[in-house]
């Protein structure tokens, strides 16, 4: 009886010194890799000449970060509630007209074998290596030119942005869905169209709630690009328009305020502190979302 | 009698729709600057996708068809193929971006590639591809294998180790701007900031790329390696198969696959990195070459992005961007072969 428990007792310690490294690897690791959003957040929480004396030291009074959040937040170039309703805004139509757009195109693609919408899935597949960097500048001639000759805004509006992300987010999502909606089986939509469902219905009313978990890693893909996306807005929208982003908001502040690192540090905790919240409500959806949208 | 209504409800919108086009059109030629040309526009290219979707019969699942891609190809045809097409153009002329006077040929491409501030970017982000291939490789497989031992805690490292790569790049790049030039140098005493130095500064984009991406390439390595079949494993085991012996003979040639597609996506991810080398360093330090000063740290996609809109010369940046498109396609076919092989072998 005793030489068993001493037994039971080594193994319990061997299997926790066996633990035990990894483990201390492990949080030193997730510490350095989380000290860059420690350091924003002391930093976010001190005045100008406390970072000078020690910028690693935890800040002396905590309130100090509700004055420098309130500065920036009032501040102009940053404006924040009005950036961040601006990329919310931006962000959720996109994504809410992508999700619709790119499944109704992905499901005619799936559904119709003729030429034409091979065609066009290539296209759209080819596409996706076409860096941003080579359509940027005549992109802006384009809306230019459209804006000029329609009278509809394309620069500085919504209206623009939005439609070039739902061009420049459509491929994927195409391609994502397309690969999905093969997997369901036609019957489905037969049955119904023989019940005299008609296409439109058929596609709104069966396939469409289908889709639901594809649909999710497409709205998490896309989502996390166009909220962080700083190029195309700072080109179409500028650094200074009437509309901002959160990301251009910052970088117009950072342009202004150079080196006033308590104001910039409380910015850059502002801009963070959505999608901070976000990853802790859904981290498993967004880890999931984006690890299925590399491997596809 | 239904007939009649239902082609009258099918024409009329038709109708309308077409005459407000030819309106607006018409203020569009002739350069009125009427505020309802725009809505009158819409207006009426809305009234003719009704009047498609109304069009009775057989033709009618065709309509559908055509009216459920017509949003996407629609934007995609202004936002990426039409661009596309003219900056391919552009690079053949001297584009100001706005207009162009003559075609030059091939000029642009003969003057970029001898100029040294180009070949320095080009040579510099081949560098850093290459750097940061490796490092985020590494630092992925080490840590993804970390999170698959078992540890205690390993959903908090996971989600840690992640969080860098959802944040945008633009504010990370503030924040480890204030990192180099604050704390680094009030940890070691005396030490100048490592943005001051070409070389440095080179390695200081790479530490902060590798720290953004390796949580999101180590989440792909850690699907390949539960991926791996128990039974196998435990066979392994059963042979009397060690940890580090399971990992070399049974893990690796498991997930080769994961390691191509890691491999590429870093390949191609490193290679357009902008946002992070435009917040932290934005190109500087300076670097003397020969008798000529060029940004040290200016990678492609930068150098892109400052001659056109810094520097104002459009033609040139976009004939810049048309080479950038053309490695990237190379880099990519050499993806889809290598894959295709392995289908074929498998």
């Amino acid at each position: 009886m005793k030489e068993n428990s001493r037994r039971n007792k080594t193994t319990w310690d061997a299997r926790h010194s066996k633990h035990l490294i990894p483990e201390l690897i492990g949080f030193i690791l997730s510490l350095i890799v989380l000290s860059p959003f420690i350091l924003v957040v002391f930093n976010a929480a001190k005045k100008s000449a406390d970072i000078v004396i020690s910028p690693v030291a935890p800040p002396s009074h905590w309130g100090q970060l509700f004055i420098n959040l309130k500065n920036v937040i009032g501040n102009q170039n940053f404006s924040y509630w009005k950036s961040f309703g601006s990329s919310l805004y931006i962000t959720a139509v996109s994504l809410i007209l992508l999700t619709l757009f790119s499944s109704m195109a992905a499901w005619v693609l799936v559904r119709n074998k003729t030429k034409w919408s091979q065609l066009i899935f290539m296209m759209f597949v080819a596409s996706m290596v076409i860096p941003f960097q080579v359509v940027m500048l005549p992109l802006l001639s384009t809306f230019r030119k459209v804006s000029e000759f329609t009278g509809i805004p394309m620069l500085s509006s919504y209206t623009g942005i939005i439609t070039a992300y739902l061009g420049f987010g459509g491929s994927l999502s195409v391609f994502i869905l397309h690969g999905f909606i093969k997997g369901i089986p036609k019957e489905l939509e037969e049955a119904a169209w023989i019940d005299g469902c008609s296409p439109e219905n058929t596609f709104f009313q069966i396939v469409f709630p289908l889709l639901k978990p594809v649909q999710m890693t497409v709205l998490i893909l896309n989502g996390i690009w166009i909220w962080n996306d700083y190029l195309l807005p700072s080109l179409m929208l500028g650094l200074n328009g009437r509309i901002k982003t959160l990301p251009v908001a910052v970088s117009s502040f950072v342009g202004s305020y150079v080196k006033q690192w308590d104001l910039i540090l409380a910015a850059a905790f502002l801009a963070m502190i959505p999608i901070v919240i976000l990853f802790l409500c859904a981290q498993r959806q967004i880890i999931q979302g984006m690890v299925e949208g590399a491997i596809k | 009698m239904e007939g009649k209504a239902k082609k009258i409800t099918t024409y009329l919108p038709a109708a309308i729709g077409a005459a407000m086009i030819c309106c607006g059109l018409y203020f569009d030629f002739y350069n009125r600057d009427f505020w309802g040309r725009g809505p009158l526009l819409a207006g009426g290219l809305l009234l003719l996708v009704i009047s498609l979707y109304l069009v009775p019969g057989k033709k009618h699942r065709a309509m559908v068809n055509g009216l459920f891609l017509l949003p996407l190809i629609g934007a995609f045809f202004i936002t990426v193929l039409i661009p596309f097409i003219f900056g391919i153009f552009y690079s053949f002329t001297d584009w100001n971006g706005i207009k162009f006077t003559q075609f030059v040929g091939l000029k642009n491409y003969g003057q970029m590639f001898q100029a040294p501030d180009y070949l320095y970017s080009l040579l510099i982000t081949f560098l850093f591809t290459v750097f940061n291939m490796v490092s985020v490789n590494i630092a992925a497989f080490f840590l993804a294998i970390l999170c698959t031992s078992g540890v205690k805690g390993r959903n908090f490292y996971r989600a840690s180790f992640f969080l860098p790569n959802l944040i945008g790049g633009i504010v990370l790049g503030y924040v480890w701007q204030f990192i180099f030039n604050k704390v680094f140098t009030s940890l070691v005493a005396g030490s100048v900031s490592m943005l001051t130095s070409p070389n440095l500064a080179f390695f200081a984009i790479l530490i902060v790329s590798t720290w953004q991406y390796a949580g999101y390439i180590m989440m792909i390595y850690v699907t390949g390696l539960q991926g791996v079949p128990k039974d196998i494993l435990e066979a392994s085991a059963v042979d009397g198969a060690g940890a580090l012996k399971t990992l070399l003979h049974i893990k690796l040639p498991m997930i080769a696959n994961t390691f191509t597609v890691c491999i590429f996506l870093t390949l191609v991810n490193s290679f357009k990195q902008f946002d992070l080398n435009y917040a932290i360093t934005n190109g500087a330090p300076s670097r003397i070459l020969g008798a000529k000063a060029v940004a040290s740290t200016e990678f492609l996609a930068l150098n892109i992005y400052n001659t056109a809109i810094a520097r104002n010369r459009y033609a040139e940046g976009q004939t810049k961007a048309v080479v950038f498109f053309l490695i990237l396609a190379a880099v990519s076919l050499t993806q889809v072969s290598i894959s295709k092989k392995r289908e074929v072998e498998l």
